[in-house]
C-alpha cells in the first residue's frame, strides 16, 4: 500500500517533537516509547501496519485543540483514532505522523429524555449509549456489528451502519450535533439538541469524512423509544433469485422491515455448523425478515410476509414464537464472520452496495470470479438496504493468496459500481478502497471533494493517504480554468 | 438583465462557466416563490431551472426516484402516489404563505432550502433523503456525488452539504431521492384546550412512547379556529395534535394506546383520514398562522421540550399581536410578528432561545427588511470563516446567489 512519503526531517526530530507534545498533554498522555507504540500500529484492517511517530491521548477539548495547533505549526501529520475497529484502515498510522487517540473521552455527558437525545464524549462505545438509556425504554438505533467495542466518535467519522439502516438510517441520520476541532485548533460546534443544524450542513459533511476534516470531541445523538415488540421470519429458498424476488415483493407491499438479511449456501452451512441455529441446509438462500414496532402491526405484517414468501416459492418458513427463538434466528447471521473464520485460515470481508434488484446477477458473477481466482466465497447481504458482504476465503500463508483475494475483492467492488452501486456501504474507503475511487468517480468529482478538505485543512495534515488516490495541493486545486467571456448559447429562449 | 432557462445540465454549465469567467453574479432558483427565502440576491442575470424538468428514473421496488431539479414537487408526489409511495420528509408548499400560487415549488427549491414538514420528527429532514446529486459548481464544472443506494459511505457526503445551501455552492441539476411506502391509514388525536406548556408536555409524552408518532403539533385557539376542519374551528379552543400513520390494525391499536395516555392531559377527540390529512396539510404549509398579509414570519428550531418556554419568552418581549404555533413536538416555532416590529424582532427572538440552542430564520419579509436584518442565525466567528472557505472552494468567483446566505464583503455593512 502506497502511503505519503515520510518526511525524514520530522523523523529525525522525533524526541524533540515528543517533548513538545508533552508540553501540551502532560504525563502518560503522550506515548513515545517504541514498544508501547506497537499497540497502535494497525486497526481492524490488520494486513497493513505502521508504527506511528508518537501517540497522543488528550483528555480535554482544549488539549485536542492545542495538540492540533502545535501539529499544524510543526507540519506534523495527524491520524485520529477511536477504538481502532475500522475495517478499511481509516486509523492506519503514518511513520512521520502522530496518532491522536480519543479513548480518554469516555463519559456520557447528559441523557435528555425530554428532547430524546444523549450527549456523549467520542470515546463512549456505541453499545454503552443504548445501555445507558435502556432503563427508560430507549435505544440508539445504528448498530454496527462491532458495537460492543467501536466508539461513537469513530461511528461519526465513518458514518457507521448496521443491520437496521433501511428503516432507521445510518449514523448520519441519527446525529443531532457535534463539537469538532479543526486542524487549526479552532473549535466549532455544529447542531445541538434541536432538529436541523442551520447554515450549510457542515455536520452532514463531517459525518463520514473518515477523520480527514476534523477531530470530533463531543456528539449529540437522537435516541428512540424501543419498539414494543420484534419478531422474525426465517425463510429458505432454492435460489437466491427467488429470495431476491421475495425482498422486492415485501417492499412493493409497502412493508419496511426493521432488518432483512440474506445468506447464501456457503454462509448458511458455515453458520449452522458453528452455532446450530436450526437453519435449513437444503436451501441456497436464507432470508431473515425482522418486523419491529407495535404488537398489532408486527402481528399483521408477519402474516403478510408469510404469504408473500410462500407465493415466491419458499421451501421452508418459520416464524419466531418467542424472543429466545428470534435471537436464535439471528445468532447464525451474527456469527457468520467467525463461522467462516472456522472453515478458512483467513477471510477478507467486502462491503459494496448494489440496487437490491441486481443481486442475482451480482451473485452469479461473484461465483464465476470465485472460480477464476480459485478462492471460495460466502455471501451475507443486508438485503433491505442492498449492502453486500462477500467473504473471500484465503490462506495468508500461501504465497500470493492475499494478493489474489484483494484482486478478487476489487473485481467484486467494480461489479457493484457497474450495476449502479457503490464501493462501500458502511466500512469506509480508508486505505483499502482508496485506489478504486477513480472507478466510481470522475476526476472532477474527486477534485471537488478534495477542495472541501482544503476548506478544513489547507495543508493536508489530517489523515492524508486515506480516501483519495491522488494527493493534490490546495493551491493547485484552486486554479480556475477560465474560459472566454462570450455569452452562452445565444439561441436559448430568454425573457 | 437576462433570464436563462436551461433545458440541460450542459446548458447550466455553459451559463455558470461564462458567469464565473466574466465574472457576473447569477440569481439561481427554481422560479417559484421560494426564491424569496434568504437574503435578497443582487445579480444582473437570472438562471431559472424550471425548464430543467422530468423524472429521470423511478424504480418503486428499489425505493428510489431521480428527477431533474426543476421538476415540480407536486408532479413528483403525484407520480409516487400512483405506486402508493411518497417523499417521507413531507415537503411544505410555502407558495401561498409567500404570496404566490400553490404547487409551484420545484424539487431543487425544496432541497436548496432543506424544507421539511411535520413528519420531520419521525422520518428526518430533506437532507436525510437525498441519495445523490448532479450539480454544476461555481467553477462551471459538472460533478456528481452520492449515488442511488441508501447505504453509501463512499467519499464525502456532498449531497448533504448541497442540501440547504440555497444554491450558493452549486446549481443542482439532478437529484436522487429516497421514496418510501405511503401509509394506508392516518389518524390524528386532538387534545383540546391546553396551554402551550401543557401541550408540549403532552407532545413530549406521546413522542416518548413506542407508538411511532409521525407528527406532533400545537395550535393555539386563534390559529386552530382558522382550520378548514370544522371540529377544530368550532371548538374555539387550542388543539394539540398527535398523528399516527401506518397499516389499519396498527393505527387502530396505537391510537387507542395514545388516547389512553393523552386523556390524562385533557379531553381527546379523533380526526379520521380526511380531516387528519387536511389539518396536517394546513400545519405543513403554515396556512393558519396569520391573516395579516404584511406580518413578518419567522421559523425557529429549538430543542423540542423548550418550545413553550421559548414561546413565552418571545411573547414577553414582543407586542401582544404576535401569533404562533408549534410543530415537531415543540421543536419548530412558526411566528408572525407585525410588519412594523423594530428590527423584525430579531434580537428578542434570538435572545429567547439562546439559553437552549437553536436557530431562527426570517422566512417572510420585504426585500428591504431581509437586506438589513440577519435572515439566518449568526454563527461563531470560526464557523462563519469555515462557511466562507467552503463557499470559496465551490464558487471561487462568488457568482452563485451571492449574499443569499451571508452578506458578501462588497456589501456596505448595515
Amino acid at each position: 500500500m502506497r502511503m505519503p512519503t515520510p518526511n525524514d526531517g520530522l523523523l529525525q526530530r522525533r524526541s524533540e517533537i515528543v517533548d513538545r507534545l508533552r508540553g501540551v498533554v502532560p504525563g502518560p498522555g503522550v506515548i513515545g516509547e517504541r514498544d508501547l507504540l506497537r499497540a497502535y500500529e494497525c486497526d481492524g484492517l490488520t494486513a497493513y501496519r505502521q508504527v506511528p511517530l508518537a501517540v497522543v491521548l488528550p483528555s480535554t477539548t482544549a488539549q485536542v485543540s492545542d495538540t492540533l495547533r502545535l501539529c499544524q505549526e510543526m507540519g506534523l501529520k495527524v491520524v485520529p483514532r477511536g477504538a481502532g475497529t475500522s475495517l478499511s484502515g481509516g486509523a492506519l498510522p503514518l511513520a512521520d505522523g502522530i496518532v491522536l487517540g480519543l479513548s480518554k473521552f469516555n463519559r456520557i455527558l447528559d441523557i435528555d429524555y425530554d428532547n430524546r437525545c444523549v450527549v456523549a464524549q467520542p470515546g463512549v462505545t456505541n453499545l454503552a449509549i443504548s445501555q445507558a438509556v435502556t432503563e427508560r425504554g430507549f435505544y440508539y438505533a445504528p448498530d454496527p456489528s462491532s458495537q460492543i467495542a467501536c466508539t461513537i466518535g469513530g461511528n461519526v467519522a465513518e458514518n457507521a451502519g448496521g443491520v437496521h439502516c433501511l428503516k432507521y438510517g445510518l449514523t448520519t441520520n441519527n446525529v443531532l450535533g457535534v463539537e469538532v476541532v479543526l486542524m487549526s485548533g479552532e473549535v466549532v460546534r455544529l447542531g445541538g439538541r434541536h432538529l436541523d443544524a442551520g447554515g450549510y450542513d457542515v455536520l452532514g459533511a463531517v459525518t463520514g469524512s473518515e477523520g480527514l476534516l476534523g477531530v470530533i470531541t463531543e456528539v449529540t445523538v437522537r435516541i428512540l423509544p424501543k419498539p414494543a415488540t420484534a419478531r422474525a421470519v426465517l425463510v429458505g429458498f432454492p435460489t437466491s433469485r427467488q429470495a431476491g424476488d421475495c425482498v422486492a415483493a415485501i417492499i412493493a407491499a409497502g412493508i419496511i422491515p426493521g432488518g432483512m438479511e440474506m445468506m447464501d449456501g456457503p454462509a448458511i452451512r458455515a453458520a449452522e455448523d458453528f452455532v446450530k441455529a436450526g437453519y435449513p441446509l437444503d436451501v441456497d438462500a436464507l432470508l431473515i425478515v425482522e418486523l419491529d414496532g407495535p404488537e398489532a402491526e408486527v402481528d399483521h405484517l408477519i402474516g403478510e410476509v408469510e404469504s408473500i414468501a410462500r407465493q415466491q416459492g419458499a421451501v421452508s418458513l418459520r416464524v419466531s414464537q418467542s424472543e429466545e427463538e428470534r435471537l436464535t434466528f439471528w445468532a447464525g447471521r451474527k456469527a457468520a464472520f467467525p463461522a467462516v473464520g472456522r472453515i478458512s485460515p483467513d477471510y477478507y470481508c467486502m462491503d459494496g452496495t448494489i440496487p437490491r434488484g441486481r443481486l442475482p446477477e451480482v451473485l452469479t458473477r461473484t461465483s464465476e470470479l470465485s472460480e477464476t481466482y480459485g478462492l471460495r466465497v460466502a455471501n451475507v447481504f443486508h438485503a433491505g438496504d442492498g449492502n453486500l458482504h462477500p467473504l473471500i476465503l484465503y490462506d495468508a500463508n500461501v504465497p500470493d493468496e492475499l494478493e489474489r483475494a484483494e484482486q478478487f475483492g476489487a473485481d467484486i467492488l467494480k461489479l457493484c459500481v457497474d450495476v449502479g452501486g457503490v464501493l462501500t456501504g458502511e466500512h469506509g474507503v480508508g486505505v483499502e478502497k482508496r485506489d478504486l475511487m477513480e472507478y466510481q468517480f470522475e476526476a472532477a468529482d474527486l477534485e471537488q471533494q478534495q477542495r472541501l478538505k482544503c476548506a478544513f485543512d489547507p495543508d493536508g495534515l489530517l489523515n492524508p493517504g486515506k480516501m483519495f488516490p491522488k494527493l493534490h495541493r490546495c493551491a493547485e486545486l484552486g486554479r480556475m480554468h477560465v474560459r472566454g467571456g462570450k455569452l452562452p448559447f445565444p439561441d436559448l429562449p430568454r425573457f | 438583465m437576462t433570464v436563462y432557462h436551461p433545458e440541460t445540465t450542459e446548458q447550466v454549465c455553459e451559463v455558470v462557466a461564462w458567469a464565473a469567467a466574466a465574472p457576473v453574479p447569477l440569481r439561481v432558483h427554481g422560479g417559484s416563490a421560494l426564491c424569496r427565502l434568504g437574503r435578497p440576491v443582487i445579480a444582473e442575470h437570472d438562471l431559472v431551472l424550471s425548464t430543467l424538468r422530468g423524472i429521470l428514473l423511478y424504480e418503486p421496488e428499489e425505493l428510489v426516484l431521480a428527477a431533474a431539479a426543476g421538476s415540480r414537487v407536486v408532479e413528483i408526489e403525484a407520480r409516487l402516489a400512483r405506486n402508493n409511495q411518497m417523499l417521507a420528509f413531507e415537503p411544505p408548499d410555502l407558495g401561498p404563505l409567500l404570496g404566490a400560487p400553490a404547487g409551484q415549488a420545484t424539487l431543487g427549491d425544496i432541497v436548496d432550502a432543506n424544507l421539511s414538514g411535520p413528519r420531520r420528527v419521525k422520518a428526518g429532514a430533506v437532507r436525510d433523503h437525498i441519495l445523490g446529486v448532479k450539480v454544476v459548481t461555481g467553477r462551471g464544472e459538472v460533478i456528481k456525488a452520492g449515488g442511488r443506494v441508501v447505504k453509501n459511505v463512499t467519499g464525502y457526503d456532498l449531497p448533504k452539504l448541497m442540501t440547504g445551501a440555497f444554491g450558493t455552492l452549486s446549481v443542482l441539476t439532478e437529484i436522487t431521492v429516497k421514496a418510501v411506502p405511503a401509509a394506508p391509514e392516518t389518524n390524528t388525536l386532538v387534545v383540546t384546550g391546553l396551554d402551550a406548556p401543557a401541550a408540549v408536555r403532552a407532545l413530549t409524552t406521546a413522542l416518548q412512547t413506542p407508538h411511532d408518532v409521525s407528527a406532533a403539533a400545537y395550535l393555539p385557539a386563534a390559529v386552530a379556529q382558522r382550520s378548514s376542519v370544522d371540529s377544530l374551528a368550532a371548538a374555539g379552543e387550542s388543539a394539540t395534535l398527535v398523528r399516527v400513520e401506518g397499516f389499519g390494525p396498527s393505527v387502530a391499536a396505537r391510537s387507542a394506546a395514545l388516547r389512553a395516555i393523552l386523556e390524562s392531559a385533557g379531553s381527546v377527540q379523533a380526526l379520521e383520514t380526511d380531516d387528519s390529512k387536511r389539518v396536517w396539510r394546513e400545519v405543513r404549509d403554515v396556512a393558519l398562522l396569520t391573516t395579516d398579509q404584511d406580518a413578518l414570519v419567522w421559523r425557529i428550531s429549538v430543542p423540542p421540550a423548550a418550545g413553550a418556554e421559548v414561546l413565552a419568552a418571545i411573547g414577553a418581549a414582543l407586542p401582544k399581536s404576535v401569533e404562533s404555533f408549534l410543530d415537531w413536538g415543540g421543536g419548530l416555532i412558526w411566528l408572525a410578528v407585525p410588519a412594523d416590529t423594530p428590527g423584525a424582532g430579531a434580537r428578542p427572538i434570538r435572545a429567547a432561545f439562546a439559553p437552549f440552542g437553536g436557530h431562527a430564520t426570517l422566512v417572510r419579509a420585504p426585500d428591504s427588511v431581509r437586506m438589513v436584518e440577519e435572515v439566518f442565525q449568526p454563527t461563531s466567528a470560526a464557523l462563519a470563516a469555515l462557511t466562507d472557505r467552503i463557499k470559496t472552494q465551490f464558487d471561487p468567483s462568488h457568482v452563485l446567489n451571492p449574499g443569499r446566505v451571508r452578506a458578501t464583503a462588497s456589501e456596505i455593512p448595515a
